[in-house]
């Protein structure tokens, strides 16, 4: 007994639906006669059968759509008894379209909140494989590493001088104790919050000139050389400190000493949550050049636990700047017995107003957090609009 | 060595013409059957109805003379010589089949028989042809390339070239077109201006005329005459072969394009059955004769099927194998000075 | 700089001259060699390479064709399969499309598709690039597409030594050779060897040695990069000079072993920046290197406009030495 199936007509015909049968069970059937019509998406096909004999039984009604391969009719070839009772092996099953389940879309992620002043996110580290690569050989902490490719991005050359420096102090790796600092800054910032009275102020200022003077001096030095904006910051406040010489010193025992020299305190995150601003001695005087280096060099050993007391201890006025984190304005905590912070929000194109129109215009957003008890808001103002002023010519600073 | 101009009718002979065309039509046959349960896949275009084409004119070439053909080339292929068994295993994607497996139905190649495929590209074979005659010409052989296509290919741009080509180099090219009257489902008065293609070519300065495609010795006659001219003048012929296609274009076609009661019109009028009913009227025929020859490719089929049933799948690993040439030794060149003024 | 042969005479040559010295050579040597394609006989050739060659070897084996780009390179693929060894001219790459069908659908493939029967030991010679403000239809720089198809070899000569020297190579391959003669090299001069004879076409070459950036390129753009190279160095940076020649088999040791030493990489290519064959050597790099790479890898390729008439927007469009000395800074701050 042989089975007449429903056939493949094409690579790409799953199944088919059976409109006409042009046979009856007891008809003679020969190899070549067309016995059947199937609807494809093509249109209506006649099919032919291949087994000599008679149409045994038909096993799947007109209307039916079947798969490929299904059964359709029984033919029995000449002298083989009649079919039993019993049903065929293959019941014809219709054919079930299979439905590709809906994918729901993953919700998009929820933003990350801005990290509060001071404080350090977890973060992906912008590292280079070969640096990476140099770094983990040498079991550097990439997460120390401070870089000097684009926005901040962590070098060969980077890793190599780490590698490069004589460690001071000996012993590798942290000279921190985390646990203890975090207590002595919980201290000190309670302690300043709960004696200075703080008074804030903010501008904003145009960076075109910055920007555009950084590119012009950058592009013509290798990477290792570039002045970040960082060091303009640095030297504008530490001059204006020097002009402004009530916000560069220390208040201790009822009274505020301004200090001869203005020695800029940076603060610099450290990962696992420290803080802490040591200071650039004789920010004013140095030139950017230098003055980049040292920012450089101080992250680099603070980064990887080599710092100086003496660098702790000395900084007559601070800066704070959180741009990178995407912060827009920063209002610090006095960091006591100074009596002034700087803080310096990201950079952004804002709306600007130049000759009666609006503009985009890179704007930073600084703020003066101040001890009331040595100035007010008028010295305040003052103080910054020569930051300001000075952020103008960058090319005198 | 001239090829005689016209067939000599021995009873040898005519049995001859009907074995190749029975053997080539239920040879297709077995192959619809074999794709309908899925042994050959992809794309399968039957000659059901053409076989007097294949038959009255591939014996007429020599074993060194070339033939390249289209996607619908079993029946080409048989009767050049490709065994069988290799052509099916080559149909089921073994690597005993006559391409490795690697063609299937559209790509038979068969260098033992100078079978140039098996080309899909409609009209990309007769650029092929041109290049192949080309190469005889200039080493002064009389070779001739039979390049067999449909009408639908007159149409492209390649034909025009192909022809123009052939008849300005006076290239010893057979064009053999397959007129079936249906360009997959398009009716040739739907696609060209001058529907008389034989007319067409000789526009192109070449030897060129129409025949009867469903009389075998009508083709053979027309395909001695242009073989012998061929060879003699080292020009060109176009033989339009007029025939009609029994099958749809391919397996998977509900020729919604032309009526039923055509294609019956036509089944009466075909090869087969046309050649034999002449050659029964004319006492060449026996019905033991029928009997065996029907017997003869039944088993040769049977054969077949199983041998490409038993073939081998070619191992995955060797994926990569025949794209370039595996022999690190060069062809090195023939090192002495060409003599042509 | 580029290695000089030390031995016998050197005489200075232009690119077309050493190609048409290649060809002469070639037919010499070997009777099956002939010439096919549009105006190589009389007119003596689009870019002049075939001028003379027909008074000296007659109208069979320097075949003028008619305008059937199809025909005559399926033409070529057949007379190679009939056992000679056709070089066919495509005038340009942007004809080289009306013969696309017969270069992937015949000549990629037959090899495989006969299962080893019949190989095609084809040559394809064909004019590439812009820069001569011939506009959209005349400046394409297809090499990147052609070296995506398996079954075929694709080469780019940029010297006066390897346009004399690849052919004959590629003649004596049993597969497919495409040639592409960059349009603004063929004026180019350069001291060839007066023995010059045939060169491998399976290697790149190292034209500039350096330690801090890998220029990899090819063709036409191999001067610039060289000139960008030599500018860079004056600030102090020293490149990398690598002349693919090859475009597929793409030589990814020489590629690699340049990458692991500098770090860094940028890919001059003439092709469209979308879908290039800079992009495919970036996706190697990446999958080769990645941990040598000290930065992103950088691309300088054609703008995505077809090429445009006026020499200012030509010259904008394609590759051009300052912004190949541009990327290369890019590329040294991390990218």
């Amino acid at each position: 007994m042989a089975e007449f199936r429903m056939p493949s007509l094409g690579a790409d015909m799953e199944a088919g639906t059976l409109v006409e049968w042009l046979v009856k069970p007891g008809d003679q059937v020969k190899r070549g006669d067309i016995i059947a019509v199937v609807e494809t998406q093509k249109g209506a096909i006649e099919i032919e059968n291949f087994e000599p004999g008679t149409v045994e039984k038909i096993l799947v009604e007109v209307g039916t759509k079947v798969p490929v391969g299904t059964p359709l009719a029984m033919i029995r070839a000449e002298g083989e008894p009649a079919m039993s009772i019993t049903a065929p092996a293959q019941p014809p099953e219709p054919a079930v379209a299979p439905s590709r389940p809906l994918e729901p879309k993953a919700p998009a992620p929820a933003p990350t909140p801005a990290p509060a002043a001071g404080a350090e996110a977890e973060e992906r580290v912008r590292i280079s494989p070969a640096a990476r690569r140099l770094a983990e050989q040498h079991g550097i902490d990439v997460s120390t590493l401070l870089g000097s490719g684009a926005d901040g991005a962590i070098l060969l050359s980077d890793v190599a001088r780490i590698i490069a420096e004589p460690k001071i102090g000996g012993a590798r790796g942290r000279g921190f104790d985390l646990a203890a600092m975090r207590d002595a800054i919980a201290a000190a910032m309670a302690r300043s919050k709960r004696e200075i009275p703080h008074y804030y102020l903010a501008q904003p200022i145009e960076m075109t000139a910055c920007q555009d003077w950084l590119a012009a001096v950058n592009a013509k030095r290798p990477p290792d050389r570039r002045l970040l904006l960082g060091a303009l910051l640095v030297k504008a406040v530490a001059r204006a400190a020097r002009k402004f010489p009530a916000f560069n010193g220390f208040y201790r025992d009822g009274a505020f000493k301004p200090a001869p020299s203005v020695h800029v305190g940076m603060a610099i995150a450290i990962r696992g949550g420290g803080l802490i601003a040591p200071a650039i001695h004789d920010a004013d005087g140095l030139s950017l050049d230098a003055l980049m280096t040292e920012m450089r060099e101080l992250v680099g050993r603070v980064r990887s636990g080599r710092i100086r007391s003496s660098e702790m201890a000395d900084p007559t006025i601070t800066v704070s700047s959180l741009g990178e984190r995407g912060v827009e304005q920063l209002y610090g905590i006095i960091y006591p017995p100074q009596v002034a912070i700087v803080g310096f929000g990201k950079v952004a194109p804002s709306p600007w107003i130049a000759d009666g129109k609006v503009v985009a215009r890179p704007v930073i957003n600084a703020t003066l957090a101040a001890d009331h008890r040595v100035t007010d808001g008028h010295a305040g103002a003052l103080f910054l609009s020569e930051i300001e002023t000075l952020l103008q010519e960058p090319e005198t600073l | 060595m001239a090829t005689t101009d016209k067939p000599r009718l021995s009873r040898d002979h005519v049995l001859e013409l009907l074995r190749h065309m029975i053997r080539i039509r239920r040879f297709e046959g077995k192959c619809a059957e074999l794709y309908t349960q899925e042994k050959i896949r992809g794309f399968l275009h039957l000659y059901d109805g053409e076989e007097a084409v294949a038959v009255g004119v591939i014996p007429v070439l020599e074993s060194r003379d070339r033939v390249v053909a289209t996607y619908r080339e079993h029946g080409h292929a048989l009767v050049r010589g490709v065994p069988m068994k290799a052509a099916l295993a080559e149909m089921y994607g073994k690597q005993e089949g006559c391409s490795h497996g690697r063609g299937g139905s559209m790509h038979l190649f068969d260098r033992s028989t100078n079978f140039y495929g098996g080309n899909a590209i409609v009209g990309g074979g007769l650029p092929l042809a041109i290049g192949l005659a080309l190469a005889d010409r200039m080493r002064g052989s009389d070779n001739v390339t039979a390049c067999f296509f449909g009408e639908g290919a007159v149409a492209e741009g390649e034909f025009h070239e192909s022809a123009n080509l052939a008849a300005l180099w006076s290239l010893p090219v057979l064009f053999v077109c397959e007129n079936n009257r249906y360009a997959m489902g398009t009716a040739l008065a739907l696609s060209e201006s001058e529907t008389d293609i034989q007319h067409k070519a000789a526009c192109y300065h070449m030897a060129s005329e129409a025949v009867d495609g469903m009389d075998v010795v009508a083709v053979e006659a027309a395909a001695r005459r242009a073989v012998a001219t061929i060879r003699e003048t080292g020009r060109p012929y176009f033989l339009e072969c007029r025939t009609y296609r029994l099958r749809a274009h391919s397996m998977f076609d509900a020729q919604l394009y032309r009526d039923k009661s055509e294609i019956e019109a036509w089944r009466e009028k075909g090869p087969i059955l046309r050649f034999r009913t002449w050659l029964e009227q004319n006492n060449m025929l026996h019905p033991l004769d029928l009997v065996r020859i029907e017997a003869e490719v039944g088993a040769e089929i049977d054969e077949a099927v199983a041998f490409a049933e038993a073939a081998a799948w070619e191992p995955i690993e060797q994926l990569t194998r025949f794209v370039y040439a595996e022999q690190t030794a060069r062809d090195r060149p023939v090192n002495h000075v060409a003599t042509k003024s | 700089m580029l290695q000089q042969k030390a031995e016998s005479q050197a005489t200075e040559t232009t690119y077309r001259e050493a190609i048409r010295e290649a060809i002469r050579d070639a037919l010499k040597r070997d009777e099956r060699v002939f010439l096919m394609g549009e105006d190589v006989g009389r007119y003596g050739g689009c870019y002049a390479v075939t001028k003379g060659l027909l008074a000296e070897f007659g109208p069979e084996r320097i075949r003028d064709t008619p305008l059937s780009e199809s025909g005559f390179t399926g033409a070529g693929i057949g007379a190679a399969i009939g056992g000679l060894r056709p070089i066919v001219e495509l005038m340009t790459v942007n004809f080289s499309l009306l013969a696309l069908d017969q270069i992937l659908n015949s000549a990629a493939t037959i090899r495989h598709m006969s299962g080893n029967q019949f190989g095609v030991p084809l040559v394809i010679r064909m004019a590439t690039g812009a820069g001569r403000q011939l506009a959209a239809q005349h400046s394409h720089s297809l090499e990147g597409w052609y070296a995506h198809i398996p079954g075929i070899k694709v080469l780019a000569p940029a010297t006066v030594e390897d346009a004399r020297g690849m052919l004959w190579t590629a003649l004596e391959d049993p597969d497919p050779v495409l040639i592409f003669e960059h349009v603004m090299l063929y004026n180019m001069t350069g001291m060839l060897a007066s023995d010059a004879g045939p060169v491998g076409i399976n290697k790149a070459a190292i034209r500039r040695e350096g330690n801090d950036i890998s220029l990899i390129t090819y063709g036409g753009s191999l001067w610039k990069t060289i000139d960008a190279a030599t500018a860079l160095a004056v600030e102090g940076i020293e490149a990398e000079v690598v002349d693919l020649r090859t475009l597929r088999p793409l030589d990814d040791a020489t590629i690699m072993a340049s990458v692991r030493k500098t770090h860094r990489a940028v890919i001059v290519d003439e092709g469209w920046r979308t879908g290039s064959l800079a992009a495919e050597i970036s996706a190697r790099i990446t999958e080769q290197a990645f941990f040598d790479l000290d930065g992103a890898i950088g691309r300088v390729c054609s703008e995505e406009v077809p090429i445009p008439y006026p020499r200012h927007l030509e010259e904008a469009a394609i590759p051009q030495v300052p912004k190949i000395i541009a990327a290369a800074k890019t590329a040294l701050t991390g990218g």
